[in-house]
């Protein structure tokens, strides 16, 4: 029973580490596409902040410096990608993949310039980190069974940005859903005919939207970078923007599902790696890269049968342009 | 003149009892690139009037009122709103200067409640919380002193189109609007809508509010505005009180010549059965019924018009008897073939069996906007060995057979090589219906074939449609225009939720009782 439970505790932890970037990115996914703008760039915007991130952590030593470097670089990604589809009327998927292939030629090609370690960045140490916070009586309440071992165990000892991340998932649903840009965030994406005919500027809003994408993913990459892991290693981000993407759509562009999408793509990685190795009775040890795939193959068959309709903003994709 | 004009203000400002005009505009000119849309337009609407504006379709109307709303900016021209001078670059500023529009297309946003529409862009402050309260007692103030409910929690997808206008009117009021824009308001209303509607525009002149009614229909001039002005090819040709003109009077100005209001017909007896219709039910994705269960026939020689607000089945009848939606129960009969679920009919299958469809979306399924006239002039009987040179297209045919059929039909500009986009709506309708008629066809089956069209070229279709029934054609008329289906018609048939719910001799028939079946607020009463 103890040991059940400590297993539950290990693994909730695991996932909620490795679902820390994917919630990031399906918030940011979330602005971005509530305004009407599709975003296939998370992955692209969040590998470079990642990459920028490790590079100022390496050089200077410093997270907050890490930090908004790589929230200055995704935010800067997003604006390109405004720039291109509100401004121009581009075309966004295309916009968003051409980002995400420029990252990740970039990120590698600036690694090898600057550091001469095949596009690694040199890794960190704690201090330039974001390392494990603990809750206030942490280590006094760990011994009360049950509870105590939920607060220390589970809840205390994770990284700021990991409490960033459900923080987020809670901004993102008041700010959506309680605040006037909310509304105006939610008309947009739907009938951007109308928020312009009541006085509002369409290109405005979803600018403030895409940069609120930025935001959230530069956070997302500089998680990956010098939270997860202490440095950057090429193409990091291996696939979890379009999972993000995948969790938001699977949420219905709405925060709380989205969040347990995410949650749930977190378990599945997070018992693959405690799969590996294990013989399964009839089956046999389980191929490694079977697990690895899980997530992948689980995006594919979630999206295709059971998410039921998908309802996507009205006007999502299509380029604002004024006729009377 | 000019010396004359500035008289005139001085005497006016002289006199404080007068009002200033609550809009004044001087020579707004407005281009799109070669297209001059306004040009010169100026005139003057009294505060406390309900001013009409009519035109042709592309006289520049509705360019206009987008100026005036800040959608748009004039080139040229000055806008004086209660006597001040204003700039009116975007939609913002007009709201500020108390103006108010309510455009042809609605602007809302589907999935918002009423309430989260009439606040959106006026919201009291930063959070929804506050506004919420406020637009709530702001709404029932308005209800209360317009006579305008609808309940604010209700989901706009879900409401009627009646309804959807309301929530545009009070939109525009929730934002202190003074001067409200109408375009073309009826458009989409059954009459009883139309007088609702009536009702509460002459609310908001009670109530000292000024409303600018923009509309093709003169009928509707005549019954509500104060004042009216009449624009053609951008430019204003005339501005009258409403109750020292005309109905025809109108319509001149707006051509430009006379025209005739009564079709000539003669009376044709009705020939063979030539479509027959038997319980055809249509279902849709979610497997509901669009058309349920309609039984009718057409003869030749013989139109007949089928009535209702658009939505109620009368688009899936069509398409499905063109054979562009599958039968899902029942059957229809043409030229000795029975199409049934099991034996479906491809459009080019009923096409060789004599029936020709003019589409009710002439640009989605008549033509291809990207091709040239002469190429849609052909689809559909583009494989005819006639316009086949080997394995090539014998262009010299295919352009002198398009431009054979534009003389016919008056299509201008006669170009069989204009981009089919390029022509206005008028014109793609002739070239349309040149192309189906050409096949001297046994049924025709015809949804709004004077949609979007200009005064001009709805006469010259009636009459080609008239002809055609006089020669034996057997016809089935689609529209939402009761005028066409009355002036047209031998028969109506009323549809209201795929069904039929009454059918009567053309005769008698008249708009108030048409009305009144499409809303399915009579009894249903069927000539069988």
């Amino acid at each position: 029973m103890e040991d059940a439970f400590v297993f539950a505790v290990l693994t909730a932890n695991a996932t909620v580490r490795v679902a820390t970037p994917l919630i990031l990115c399906a918030m940011a996914g979330l602005f971005s596409e509530r305004s009407g703008i599709i975003d296939i760039g998370l992955e692209g915007k969040m590998l470079g902040a990642a990459f920028i991130a490790a590079s100022v952590a390496a050089v200077t030593g410093s997270v907050w410096l890490a930090l908004a470097a790589g929230v200055a670089l995704a935010v800067c990604l997003a604006l390109l990608h405004g720039f291109a589809c509100i401004t121009h009327n581009g075309n966004h998927v295309v916009s968003g993949v051409a980002i995400n292939i420029l990252v990740s030629g970039l990120t590698v090609v600036l690694g090898i310039a600057w550091f001469q370690r095949g596009g690694q960045t040199p890794g960190v140490g704690p201090e330039a980190r974001f390392m494990p916070l603990e809750l206030p009586l942490a280590s006094a309440l760990a011994d009360v069974p049950l509870l105590g071992t939920l607060y220390s165990g589970f809840l205390s000892g994770h990284n700021l940005l990991v409490y960033t991340a459900f923080f987020a998932v809670f901004a993102t649903w008041w700010v959506i859903y309680r605040t006037r840009f909310g509304l105006r965030l939610r008309a947009v994406g739907e009938n951007p005919h109308a928020v312009d005919t009541a006085g509002i500027s369409v290109a405005w809003l979803r600018y403030r939207a895409v940069m609120i994408c930025g935001l959230l993913t530069g956070i997302a990459g500089t998680y990956l970078a010098i939270a997860q892991n202490a440095g950057f290693v090429r193409d990091m981000s291996a696939g979890q923007g379009y999972i993000a993407l995948a969790a938001m759509i699977f949420g219905k562009w709405r925060p709380v599902p989205a969040l347990g999408a995410c949650l749930m793509f977190g378990l599945l990685d997070a018992v693959a790696i405690r799969l590996q190795g294990v013989v399964v009775p009839g089956l046999g040890e389980v191929p490694v890269q079977l697990i690895q795939a899980l997530p992948y193959i689980l995006t594919v068959v979630l999206l295709a049968g059971f998410i039921g309709k998908a309802v996507a903003p009205k006007a999502i994709g299509v380029p604002y342009v004024k006729e009377a | 003149m000019s010396t004359g004009d500035d008289r005139l203000t001085n005497d006016r400002a002289a006199v404080p009892s007068s009002p200033p005009p609550a809009i004044e505009l001087h020579g707004i000119s407005k281009s799109f690139g070669p297209v001059q849309a306004n040009q010169n337009v100026s005139m003057t609407i009294a505060a406390g009037d309900i001013h009409g504006i009519v035109g042709e379709n592309g006289a520049g109307k509705s360019t206009l009122m987008s100026i005036l709303y800040g959608f748009y900016e004039a080139d040229q021209g000055e806008i004086r709103v209660a006597g001040q001078s204003v700039n009116i670059a975007s939609p913002d500023k007009a709201i500020a200067a108390g103006i108010g529009m309510v455009h042809q297309h609605f602007m809302l946003v589907d999935t918002f409640t009423v309430l989260e529409n009439v606040m959106m862009g006026a919201e009291s402050g930063v959070l929804l919380s506050g506004s919420i309260t406020a637009a709530r007692s702001e709404l029932k103030r308005l209800e209360a002193e317009y006579d305008l409910y609808v309940d604010p929690k209700a989901v706009i997808e879900d409401l009627p189109v009646g309804e959807l206008q309301r929530v545009e009117i009070l939109k525009a009021l929730y934002r202190g609007a003074k001067v409200l824009i109408l375009d073309e308001p009826t458009g989409v209303l059954t009459p009883q809508e139309t007088e609702q509607l009536f009702r509460i525009l002459k609310a908001l002149k009670a109530q000292g509010g000024t409303v600018i009614l923009i509309t093709h229909k003169l009928r509707e001039i005549m019954a509500i505005t104060d004042t009216v002005t009449v624009m053609r090819h951008g430019k204003v040709v005339a501005s009258k009180t409403t109750a020292e003109t005309s109905e025809a009077e109108l319509a001149e100005l707006m051509v430009g010549r006379k025209i005739r209001a009564e079709l000539q017909r003669t009376e044709v007896a009705a020939g063979a059965v030539a479509l027959r219709v038997g319980h055809l039910t249509v279902r849709d994705a979610y497997q509901v019924p669009r058309v349920d269960d309609v039984s009718f026939e057409i003869r030749a020689h013989e139109i007949v018009g089928v009535a209702g607000v658009s939505g109620n089945g009368q688009s899936e009848l069509l398409e499905a008897l063109s054979g562009i939606l599958p039968v899902d129960d029942g059957l229809f009969e043409i030229g000795g073939r029975r199409i049934t679920p099991n034996a479906p009919c491809d459009p080019a299958q009923l096409r060789a069996l004599h029936l020709a469809h003019v589409p009710e979306d002439r640009q989605r399924l008549g033509m291809v906007g990207e091709f040239s006239a002469r190429e849609s002039a052909i689809l559909g009987y583009h494989n005819d060995p006639l316009y086949q040179a080997g394995f090539m297209f014998n262009q010299v045919a295919i352009k002198a057979k398009c431009a054979d059929l534009m003389t016919q039909f008056d299509v201008r500009p006669p170009l069989p090589e204009a981009l089919s986009a390029n022509l206005s709506g008028g014109n793609q309708q002739k070239l349309i219906l040149a192309r189906e008629l050409n096949r001297a066809p046994d049924v025709l089956l015809v949804g709004q074939p004077t949609r979007g069209v200009d005064i001009g070229a709805i006469e010259f279709i009636h009459r080609q449609l008239i002809e055609l029934r006089d020669r034996g054609c057997a016809i089935l008329l689609v529209s939402v225009e009761l005028e066409e289906i009355m002036a047209l018609s031998d028969r109506i048939l009323v549809m209201f939720e795929g069904r039929i719910v009454a059918e009567l001799p053309a005769a008698d028939a008249d708009e108030r009782s048409l009305g009144l079946l499409m809303a399915n607020a009579a009894p249903v009463e069927t000539a069988h």
